[in-house]
């Protein structure tokens, strides 16, 4: 109803400014063709004086209602996300610049040099100096932006610190799943072929490589942890099709693809408890937000993230069993004890390699 | 035949017939309906299937975007009436996500490839190649009918693919593997992926057919005295825009190629390590990013073959309007060149954090933004054009003026993103979104507008009506900085794009006001081009006629044909040129035509 409403209403309009229309060609018919188009000239000159006026204008008012909306510079939650924002703001300071310069030309020159009766056109084909002015100056300006660029660019991209912890992170439709070291710091070796969600391996966790019995798995839906101002390494990977580890409050995001593992590091500055009191938002958390299509659920694939003190981490880890032991229940130390578990894993195992 | 009346009733001003003239007025005589608007090979009526068909495709491209505007502005809201139309795709009157990715894939490809290569490239190549270089025709007239023949193929393939039941291909324009690999992935990823596909390589050989055409045309056929720089830049532009097309769309078909492989008969191309659907793929060893490489191998310069065009058009419309020539007009060529170059060397900037290998990163961040400095050029030369010129603010011009305007907006944030650290923040959010629809959908719109509006009397023998041509321009100026600049600041907040709901993220959830506003103004600004698609069509045929042969005051070769000019063109003679393009306003005199030769006391500048 409410549609038909609408389309009534948008056939109307069209109907009386298709009239309107019409009857101006008339009147410019009568009237003398020249002198209505020069009406028409000086109107137009003088909405594109408005347009400019009021474009800088609504530039401004749109940075008022928005501008809080966003991610303030120097709220970046990690140390790379300050060199994002530092750069942000040098590119935003000269393409402002150039933008105001430039907008402001081209209305103001549309408009100063409408038709006029009065003036002749000036017969202007080049100015070589003017031109190299106008390459020199832009590839000068470029090369600086060029530069920061680099310099912040090697920073983040660069090996990451010797003490940096390491976190698995597996993407798959439509969800994130986590994994830690465990004691011996090392992430155990894993194979797509040897997934079997069945018996407790969503990951493919290859279980006769020794390194992969303490590794803490973190399902989808619950929250990595990580320690502030402790460098992170996060090793991507997916098990299906491409997604996208996007990190809005860290400026930070990596690509999760198929066969190709990537990786991302950085150090977050900032506990969650700290950025619920500098957000006074009471409910902030870190999201994981999949950047990159990955099928119809892209837009729910949601992770989290809790950035904790050392302490609070330690304890949230102690509380975590090793995924070997979910797969494997009968050699948990901690379960009740039955019979001939030896023989069970030893038939287990080959059955999962391959 | 009309047409020949009028070759006749012009006949007067033409000293002699040339032999050519009556072969193709033999021609002429037998002429039926068939060939002379359906398998015409006349370039003039090609542009025009062209341009008719782009316009087709341009309200369907637009229609989908209203419907998932929709949804992005009203997320909590039902629409009964999309379940009428659309079934079990809008099941409850809500958009579902399978449908959203299908609207947006669809409204990319069709609005990137057959409205904005096809309809502009092919429109205006095609019209105005023979008719500014002084040709009868194209080089190989059947060939040019093939090109478009073949994209009528490819349009009649994508069209069946929203038919089909598992629905279109749904994996965005680009269609990045392994998504758009595995049947498994999701419903778009099934037999619409391959329509999609075959639709593409149907288009790869239209363009190439086209191209190869352009090409020769303009290197072989160019009437005498007409200098490569005599030419205008319209001609220059093309020129380069099908240079970038024949080396660029060739990549984009291997690629494609390889995905079908991919898809039907179990090759590895792209695939490797993939557990899907709870199904274990035996493929390995292939490299999910290689389509990425190909594509955006391609992919760059397509966003140039689709602005080129409009670049040269805007040229050329500007100083027909400032009564004033081009400035610089070999550094226009210049840039024009540096651009083409670049456009092949900055491809992996799409690709900053696939896992790029960051020292090889560094130099597509170096080539990137060299782009600017060409850019920049251009624009600086557009405004010195404008600077004491006498400018008639025709649709045309002002569609021009806005082409320019949104170039620097969107070349801007073009370096936001050129520019890897800040591109690790802002790559796949909706900045990304906002930066090319400006940049490249809307300023390349604009173009193509202002490129109807100025030869609309050559096509048609008719006038647009101007009154709804100021109000077109005006609404969808202002409508398209209102969608498109506050979308930045959506980017800026780490919003990701193609993203159909945002209230469960905690970080996102707080533009609802401003996506309603969105959507509202699009679906004015929809509103607006219908109107300009019914003024095309009633212009057509009830438009203010044309009475004098060279309405803008124009120094090029088209306006020296009879009002309505016939296959072949010239009544006459080829006319012979004897200067460039842009003598405006020189030695007192307000224009001065190409063909026109030069005085003896003309001064010699340029
Ligand atoms: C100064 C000039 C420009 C620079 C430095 C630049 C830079 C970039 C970069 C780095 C991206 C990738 C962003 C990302 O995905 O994270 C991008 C995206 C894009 N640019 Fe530009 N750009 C410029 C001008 C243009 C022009 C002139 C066009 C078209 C005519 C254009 C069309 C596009 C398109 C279509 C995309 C998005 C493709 C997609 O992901 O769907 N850009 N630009
Ligand atoms: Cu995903
Ligand atoms: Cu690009």
């Amino acid at each position: 109803m409410q549609t038909t409403f609408i389309i009534l209403i948008l056939l109307l309009g069209f109907l009386i400014t298709f009239q309107i229309a019409k009857a101006s060609e008339y009147v410019a018919v009568m009237r003398g063709e020249e002198k209505s188009r020069k009406q028409n000239n000086r109107i137009n000159g003088f909405l594109l004086l408005v347009f400019l006026i009021l474009g800088l204008i609504g530039v401004y008012y749109n940075n008022e209602k928005l501008g809080g909306k966003i991610l303030q510079f120097g709220s970046a939650a990690s140390d790379h996300g300050h060199d994002v924002d530092n750069m942000m703001k040098i590119t935003l300071i000269i393409t402002g610049i150039v933008f105001v310069i430039t907008q402001f030309i081209l209305f103001f020159f549309a408009y100063k040099y409408q038709e006029s009766d009065k003036r002749k056109a000036y017969y202007y084909p080049h100015n070589n100096k003017l031109e190299v002015l106008w390459t020199a100056v832009p590839a000068i300006v470029l090369t600086v932006m060029v530069g920061f660029g680099l310099f912040y660019w090697f920073r983040i991209t660069g090996e990451a610190p010797e003490n940096a912890m390491q976190v698995e992170v597996t993407g798959s439709q439509f969800k994130w799943e986590f994994r830690y070291p465990g004691k011996d710091k090392v992430i155990g070796k894993k194979f797509y072929r040897a997934i079997d969600e069945g018996a407790n391996n969503p990951l493919g966790q290859l279980w006769e490589d020794s390194t992969n019995k303490d590794d803490i798995y973190v399902p989808p839906g619950d929250p990595m942890h990580l320690v502030v101002n402790k460098p992170v390494k996060l090793i991507i990977n997916s098990k299906d099709v491409i997604h996208d580890v996007g990190l809005a409050h860290f400026r930070l995001k990596m690509d999760a693809v198929p066969g190709t593992p990537t990786t991302m590091w950085f150090t977050p500055i900032k506990t969650t408890m700290q950025m619920m009191q500098e957000t006074g938002d009471p409910d902030f958390v870190y999201e994981i937000s999949c950047d990159q299509l990955c099928g119809q659920g892209h837009f729910g694939m949601r992770g989290r993230i809790i950035v904790e003190s050392q302490e609070e981490f330690d304890l949230w880890m102690a509380k975590q069993k090793p995924k070997f032991y979910l797969a494997h229940p009968a050699l948990d130390p901690d379960a009740p004890k039955k019979d001939s578990t030896d023989n069970k894993l030893a038939a287990a195992t080959p059955q999962l390699r391959q | 035949m009309s047409n020949d009346a009028n070759m006749h009733g012009h006949a007067g001003v033409i000293t002699h017939h040339e032999v050519h003239y009556d072969e193709h007025h033999v021609h002429h005589h037998k002429e039926t309906f068939i060939t002379k608007y359906v398998f015409s090979q006349d370039h003039k009526t090609i542009g025009k299937q062209f341009l008719i068909t782009g316009i087709i495709w341009a309200i369907i491209g637009g229609l989908f975007s209203v419907l998932f505007r929709l949804q992005l502005g009203f997320p909590e809201q039902t629409f009964p009436i999309l379940e009428t139309f659309f079934g079990k795709w809008a099941k409850g009157g809500v958009i579902q996500p399978e449908f959203y990715y299908a609207l947006v894939t669809i409204h990319g490809t069709v609005l990137v490839f057959f409205v904005l290569t096809a309809g502009l490239s092919g429109t205006f190549a095609n019209l105005l190649i023979p008719l500014q270089i002084g040709a009868r025709d194209m080089a190989s007239p059947f060939l040019n009918m093939l090109s478009y023949w073949f994209f009528f193929i490819a349009s009649v393939i994508m069209f069946s693919s929203l038919f089909v039941h598992t629905g279109p291909a749904s994996g965005g324009w680009t269609s990045y593997p392994p998504l758009s690999a595995l049947h498994q992935a999701g419903q778009g990823s099934k037999i619409g992926m391959d329509l999609w596909l075959v639709s593409m390589a149907m288009f790869i050989v239209s363009s190439l057919l086209g191209g190869l055409n352009y090409i020769a045309t303009i290197l072989n056929m160019r009437t005498k005295g007409m200098s490569m720089t005599r030419m205008p830049l319209t001609m220059w532009a093309i020129l380069f825009t099908a240079i970038l097309g024949v080396l660029s769309f060739p990549v984009l078909l291997s690629g494609a190629i390889l995905l079908l492989f991919d898809r039907n008969l179990g090759t590895s191309f792209y695939l490797s390590d993939i557990y899907v659907a709870g199904q274990i793929l035996p493929n390995e060893g292939g490299s999910a990013i290689l389509f990425q490489h190909l594509f955006w191998f391609f992919g760059h310069p397509e966003v140039y073959i689709i602005l080129l065009p409009a670049m040269g058009m805007v040229s050329e419309i500007l100083s027909v309007n400032s009564r004033k020539p081009i400035f610089g007009y070999m550094a226009m060529v210049g840039s024009l060149f540096a651009i083409c170059i670049l456009a092949f060397l900055v491809w992996a900037h799409h690709m900053f954090v696939t896992g790029l290998n960051p020292f090889l990163g560094a130099f597509f961040v170096l080539l990137t933004l060299l782009i600017a400095v060409p850019s920049a050029i251009k624009v600086f030369n557009w405004l010195t054009t404008l600077w004491r010129g006498n400018i008639r603010f025709t649709p045309a011009t002002l569609f021009a003026i806005g082409f320019v305007s949104l170039f620097i907006s969107g070349g801007l944030t073009g370096l936001f993103l050129g520019n890897s650290t800040i591109d690790i923040h802002l790559h796949d959010t909706k900045f990304v979104v906002a930066h090319f629809h400006i940049v490249m959908g809307v300023a390349s719109m604009f173009g193509m507008f202002a490129g109807i509006y100025q030869w609309f009397p050559k096509m048609f023998g008719r006038f647009l009506n101007h009154t709804l041509g100021y109000i077109h321009f005006w609404v969808t100026m202002v409508g398209a900085y209102l969608i498109f600049w506050p979308m930045h600041y959506e980017g800026l907040a780490g919003v990701p794009r193609r993203y159909l709901d945002l209230r469960d993220w905690h970080s996102f959830n707080k533009f609802d006001d401003l996506n309603k506003m969105i959507t509202v103004v699009s679906i004015i600004v929809f509103a607006v081009q219908l109107m300009f698609v019914f003024n095309f069509f009633y212009s057509i045929f009830k438009g203010r006629k044309v009475r004098t042969q060279n309405p803008w005051g124009s120094n090029t070769l088209e306006w020296t044909t009879p009002i309505n000019p016939g296959h072949g063109n010239w009544p006459g003679e080829i006319p012979e040129v004897h200067r460039w393009a842009y003598d405006y306003a020189k030695d007192g005199r307000e224009f001065i035509p190409q063909a026109e030769p030069v005085g003896a006391n003309e001064s010699k500048d340029h």
